[in-house]
């Protein structure tokens, strides 16, 4: 039996391999802000680590339990926003965010997003949506306060 | 198979949902009814014809109306007190659901510091926040059981856990994760012998459980228990609380306002005899009336069928999802010792993905920590699958869950 045309549009192969095969996982030492987010309505959990220098997105690092899309998700967020100065970090943050909040009418922008479009038909299942924007929304959270401990 | 339903092709005609057919065309294969349970048609019409031709406010209203309503909603009473063969009929409280009944209970028993309340592991987060809350304001200590390898509630420990401190032990009748069904004669006895009260969350025994409080011997019967009426075939929205009268008319009241009184100046109040002294407000006067036709359906089956019944299906479940590769079942394995909830990990799949690629076949399960997270946590795991049967079940849809299982296993490139 195949599987019904949606479930193959949520389970990209892109995904599947990001899954299988996550890129950064695993906590490193240099960072200056650290969150733990949870997602209460299913118990997927992530510990983010933002390292941050001259304004560049030095590294994200990161521990993680959850289904396959949301670590997954933290694969790509790692590829993509990982060497971008803050502030293309936060537009392409701001797409990807888009994307997921879309409901699946939205065409996803390739140059921007690169693996992310993957993560175009996951827009089309709102109960996996936070799973999508789990670590999304923890980079976030652990950039803003790395940026606040440098006004200090 | 031995045990199932004679009916059951025709209780599955008092079910409309069931002919549902989802995205695919596929039919619905529903396993998540200890989520909440399916509603047959004579409740969705009781509950129409309430509100079509009978609906008014209860007890306060002087007109024809009105009487009707009340007596309809008192007459749901009674069929509850039947389903559990309460002593006392008065004794039945309606409540919101579980959780608020069992609310009621934490924020109503004395506690003060010194004292010490128990419960377990393997409870439902309602059985456990509402007791941190009780102890964090009264300074009472909060101990609990802890759950064996098995599965089972370690009871090893039960005469230094349950001592001459103890106020309450709150237990849950079956787990609504592992399915285990605890010894609730023996707590109740060990709780009385050192003069606590027996509170029991009936949420996951009552929809399966022949329950007879009145033939129970008096030192072995709960003094309170909880259920909602939601997975007992009825209607969201309403719960109920029993008690023994003694207890109940040794507490105070937990929310004020209309219907609860006796009289009020504005100094003070005096408050209605049970049950309305705990029903303060309209209360949910159509849910109780659908509440009254479910468990008066559920009683015409015959509640010792219908556990007949889950446990044909659930020791089938057993069998076939342990025939499953790299399946590990939370919980005990034989049938006889549990409900008709099975929580389960697949290795390789995470729940969520496991849920949604059933979904795409048409099976309902859930995933997650099944607002039990503590028993996830003894367990090692953060989240489970966990599948759910009722008097509606049938073998074909346990198998059709294998079979999506092992396709499952497929997708996902498993061996």
């Amino acid at each position: 039996m195949t599987a019904t045309p949606d479930l193959d549009a949520l389970y990209q192969e892109i995904i599947l391999d990001h899954y299988k095969h996550p890129h950064g996982k695993g906590l490193r030492d240099e960072f200056e802000a650290e969150v733990h987010h949870v997602n209460p309505t299913c118990g997927d959990e992530i510990t983010l680590r933002v390292h941050l220098e001259d304004g560049v997105v030095e590294d994200i690092s990161y521990d993680s339990l959850g289904c396959s899309i949301s670590q997954a998700s933290a694969s790509v967020l790692y590829d993509l926003l990982k060497g971008k100065s803050v502030d293309e970090a936060m537009a392409i943050h701001a797409s990807f965010q888009e994307l997921m909040q879309g409901k699946g009418q939205l065409e996803p922008d390739e140059d921007v997003l690169e693996d992310g479009i993957a993560f175009a038909g996951v827009a089309k299942f709102p109960a996996r949506v936070k799973c999508a924007l789990l670590s999304w929304m923890a980079w976030k959270d652990a950039t803003a306060q790395s940026l606040e401990g440098n006004d200090d | 198979m031995k045990g199932l339903l004679p009916e059951l092709e025709v209780i599955r005609k008092d079910f409309p949902i069931l002919e549902r057919r989802l995205a695919g065309d596929v039919p619905l294969v529903y396993l998540d009814s200890a989520n909440t349970s399916q509603k047959p048609q004579i409740v969705i019409d009781t509950m129409v014809d309430h509100l079509e031709r009978h609906n008014a406010n209860i007890a306060r209203a002087m007109h024809q109306l009105g009487a009707e309503s009340t007596e309809a909603f008192e007459a749901a009473r009674d069929k509850v007190a039947a389903f559990i063969g309460a002593p006392d009929r008065d004794e039945v409280i309606f409540t919101k659901n579980a959780s608020e009944a069992l609310n009621l209970v934490a924020s109503t028993v004395p506690l003060r510091e010194g004292d010490r309340v128990v419960i377990t592991e393997m409870e439902h987060h309602s059985n456990i926040v509402p007791w941190q809350l009780a102890t964090q304001r009264s300074g009472a200590e909060l101990r609990w059981f802890g759950v064996t390898d098995e599965g089972l509630l370690d009871t090893s420990h039960v005469e230094e856990l349950i001592t001459e401190r103890t106020k309450v032990v709150s237990v849950t009748w079956v787990s609504n994760m592992l399915g285990t069904i605890n010894p609730i004669a023996a707590l109740a006895k060990r709780a009385h012998a050192v003069g606590a009260l027996l509170v029991v969350d009936a949420s996951q025994a009552a929809p399966q459980l022949p329950i007879d409080l009145a033939s129970m011997p008096a030192d072995e019967r709960p003094d309170l228990l909880a259920f909602t009426g939601h997975k007992v075939v009825g209607p969201t929205g309403i719960g109920v609380l029993w008690g023994s009268r003694e207890v109940l008319d040794s507490l105070p009241p937990f929310l004020g306002g209309g219907e609860m009184i006796a009289t009020v100046s504005m100094e003070r109040s005096t408050y209605a005899p049970i049950p309305h002294k705990f029903e303060a407000g309209t209360p949910p006067i159509v849910e109780a009336v659908g509440l009254g036709a479910a468990v008066e359906y559920l009683g015409h089956i015959g509640l010792d069928a219908i556990h007949a019944h889950e446990q044909a299906v659930t020791g089938y479940a057993l069998d076939g999802l342990r025939s499953v590769k790299g399946l590990t079942v939370l919980g005990p394995l034989d049938p006889a010792l549990r409900g008709g909830a099975i929580s389960f990990e697949l290795e390789g799949v995470h729940p969520h993905d496991i849920a949604q690629v059933l979904d795409s076949r048409g099976i309902a399960v859930r995933a997650g920590h099944h607002c039990a997270k503590p028993a996830h946590a003894r367990f090692g795991v953060q989240a489970s699958t966990r599948m759910s049967s009722y008097l509606y079940t049938t073998p074909a849809e346990i198998d059709a869950l294998v079979e999506g299982l092992e396709y499952t296993r497929s997708y996902f490139k498993l061996d």
